[in-house]
């Protein structure tokens, strides 16, 4: 029973820079956690608190049933994948996988058989004798991946293991690694700030923006009901529309029309609404709650038409910003320059514009 | 076409031409000294000048080891420059590896030092160092020599092998700990051999110096069977002041430079990556 356990985590390089704030967190046996957020997020820093190669401030890192804060990371029983893959270049790659075997004086005949194994499962059976340098990047990837399974560690950390390959690989590795780790039941820990992985491979993701987790649910948890106005913005591409609203009585107002909101004891002093583009459709025709506007740029992305739309605006209001709204609509639709659009209740998120929590739904 | 080809083979021809003048500017001297080294006293001394010995000879060599025991100062230069290599490179990979490294309090004061101790002209030092040698009692002895040189060397080996060690991507020292090095296993097994190519451009710099050196050698060491290479050419006379063996002197040059010449073809690989390692992304 392997279970990796964070317990009030912190650490702090100096008053200005605190990578990782209070963070308590738990993975169990089978779960693949992902920890996403932006550069600088912190997230890279929890995993290296994780695997011992930094120690932390405060707080408590358990796997299974041992506090291991105080061990050293060769102590802990984990492996790690590295973004730059970190294979040692003068050993074969027969050498680099058995390397942390060999450290721990396990059997020869072992060993070779692990080995042997792993590299069936990654296909990489015909290069145990090349070094490194002989080998392309996706190679030298599952080289890596390769290293940490020999191992058969009590938790996987894979620190953007994907990020240095071209996107037609990267997809495909991504959807080996799924099945790798599918296939075993140790919990793994992945960092990324790729949103597509994150939602692909995890069981759940982590949203991190400076050092504070944001959100720790399941990817169609995150998508779905994003807990702020950070996580609404960072899930999601193309991006979801956030929108500042004037609000009177219980309705919003975009351009010129009323949109209901949600029941609230009370309506904060900044609405902000928000809606995936996806959700986003073309009214068909007499449909009560459309938006009008006008369409100033086209993207195609082969499957769809992303449209920006300029919101025609609302009478009394000047302001010099017009809003924005994007929608995407199957490529095959038809669409005029001059379009009414309708945004679907139940596809329509809001957020408090000061504290930028989540409203409605009984959930702030 | 033609006038293409014709005006490369030209280019080709020119080419060549100034490589071969070149080389020859370079190595006169050292041909010189071999010619010389091969020629009976006679032929040196012949005027005009010849070039090219018509009488082939060893025996400026031989008599080097009958009359004189040029195998022990050999022997001696040998052992003086690798004891101070060896320990250069001890002392100054472990320091250096910590100055890349671990961050230390004051380290831009001691790589400052370091810096200013390479600018300092090592003769000024000798008068000092044989004050110091004298309280010590250790003229004519061994350490006389392999302390200063080691001493002399520690600045550049620290220096050149602390920018190789930055260039060592740190993801895999964090690999290897997690993999279980403990941080010796890591140096030895992992760190080492990715440092050889440095290791050993550093060490036959350190070793050329230790065994070219003449000015310590020959203050701090009169007991004639210690004495070096260097000093034990120099020193080499006739029988008045008006008889220069010159002969004896030029193959006691040759004998001097061949070890050095071995060492840098054998190692000469080794050499060219130590020398250009991080010029271009691995």
């Amino acid at each position: 029973m392997t279970r990796l356990e964070l317990q009030n985590l912190n650490k702090v390089y100096s008053p200005q820079s605190i990578p990782v704030k209070n963070l308590s967190l738990s993975v169990e046996e089978g779960e693949f956690l992902t920890l996403l957020g932006p550069s600088g997020c912190g997230k890279s820093t929890i995993l290296r608190l994780i695997a011992g190669l930094e120690s932390p401030t405060a707080g408590q890192i358990r796997i299974g049933d041992r506090e291991v804060s105080k061990l050293r990371a060769g102590d802990r029983n984990i492996a790690m994948v590295f973004q730059s893959y970190a294979l040692y270049p003068h050993m074969t790659v027969y050498e680099n996988i058995a390397s942390g075997l060999k450290l721990r004086k396990m059997p020869a005949r072992e060993i070779q058989q692990r080995v042997t194994e792993v590299s069936w499962v990654l296909g990489l059976e015909e290069f145990l004798q090349r070094k490194p340098g002989q080998l392309s990047g996706g190679q030298r990837q599952r080289v890596a991946v390769g290293r940490a399974l020999v191992r058969r560690p009590d938790v996987f950390l894979l620190d953007e293991p994907l990020s240095n390959l071209d996107a037609l690989l990267r997809e495909r590795v991504r959807a080996e690694l799924k099945q790798l780790f599918e296939s075993q039941r140790s919990p793994v820990v992945y960092v990324t700030h790729d949103q597509t992985e994150a939602m692909t491979l995890s069981t759940k993701v982590a949203v991190l923006s400076n050092g504070f987790l944001q959100q720790l649910d399941s990817p169609q948890q995150i998508y779905n009901y994003p807990i702020n106005q950070f996580v609404a913005s960072f899930v999601g591409s193309p991006q979801m529309n956030l929108i500042p609203v004037v609000c009177q009585g219980q309705y919003a107002l975009l351009g010129t029309s009323k949109i209901p909101l949600p029941a609230m004891t009370m309506i904060p002093p900044q609405v902000i609404l928000g809606i995936r583009p996806e959700q986003v459709r073309l009214a068909s025709e007499g449909q009560p709650t459309t938006v009008q506007g006008q369409v100033f740029l086209v993207e195609n992305l082969g499957m769809h038409n992303l449209l920006s739309v300029r919101v025609a605006g609302s009478p009394g209001e000047t302001s010099a910003a017009p809003i924005m709204l994007r929608a995407l609509l199957p490529a095959d639709q038809p669409w005029r320059e001059s379009v009414s659009l309708v945004l679907p209740p139940e596809a329509i998120h809001w957020f408090d514009g000061q504290t930028g929590g989540r409203l409605g739904d009984g959930s702030s | 076409m033609n006038n293409v080809q014709s005006r490369s083979l030209i280019f080709k021809v020119i080419l060549t031409g100034a490589i071969g003048l070149i080389a020859l500017f370079c190595l006169a001297p050292v041909l010189w000294q071999v010619l010389t080294s091969l020629k009976t006293g006679q032929e040196i001394l012949a005027i005009p000048n010849r070039y090219w010995p018509q009488h082939y000879t060893l025996d400026n060599y031989t008599v080097l080891f009958t009359d004189r025991p040029f195998l022990r100062y050999i022997l001696n230069s040998g052992f003086v420059s690798l004891a101070s290599t060896g320990l250069c490179l001890s002392i100054g990979t472990p320091a250096a590896y910590a100055l890349a490294r671990l961050r230390l309090w004051g380290q831009q004061f001691i790589l400052a030092g370091i810096l200013v101790v390479t600018l300092f002209p090592y003769v000024l030092l000798f008068l000092g160092l044989l004050e110091i040698l004298q309280a010590l009692k250790l003229g004519n002895n061994y350490l006389a020599l392999i302390v200063p040189y080691t001493a002399i060397n520690l600045p550049l080996t620290i220096l050149v092998m602390r920018s190789f060690f930055q260039q060592l991507p740190q993801d895999l020292e964090d690999a290897a700990q997690v993999d279980g090095y403990s941080t010796w296993q890591m140096l030895t097994q992992i760190l080492l051999p990715m440092t050889t190519p440095a290791l050993v451009t550093t060490g036959i710099l350190a070793f050329i110096f230790s065994w070219n050196e003449f000015i310590f050698a020959l203050t701090f060491i009169t007991q004639d069977d210690l004495k070096t290479i260097p000093v034990a050419a120099a020193q080499l006379s006739g029988a008045t002041v008006f008889d220069v063996p010159y002969g004896p002197i030029a193959a006691a040059t040759v004998l001097g430079t061949f070890p050095l010449v071995l060492l840098v073809l054998f190692f000469q690989r080794q050499i060219v990556q130590g020398l250009t390692a991080g010029a271009v992304k691995g």
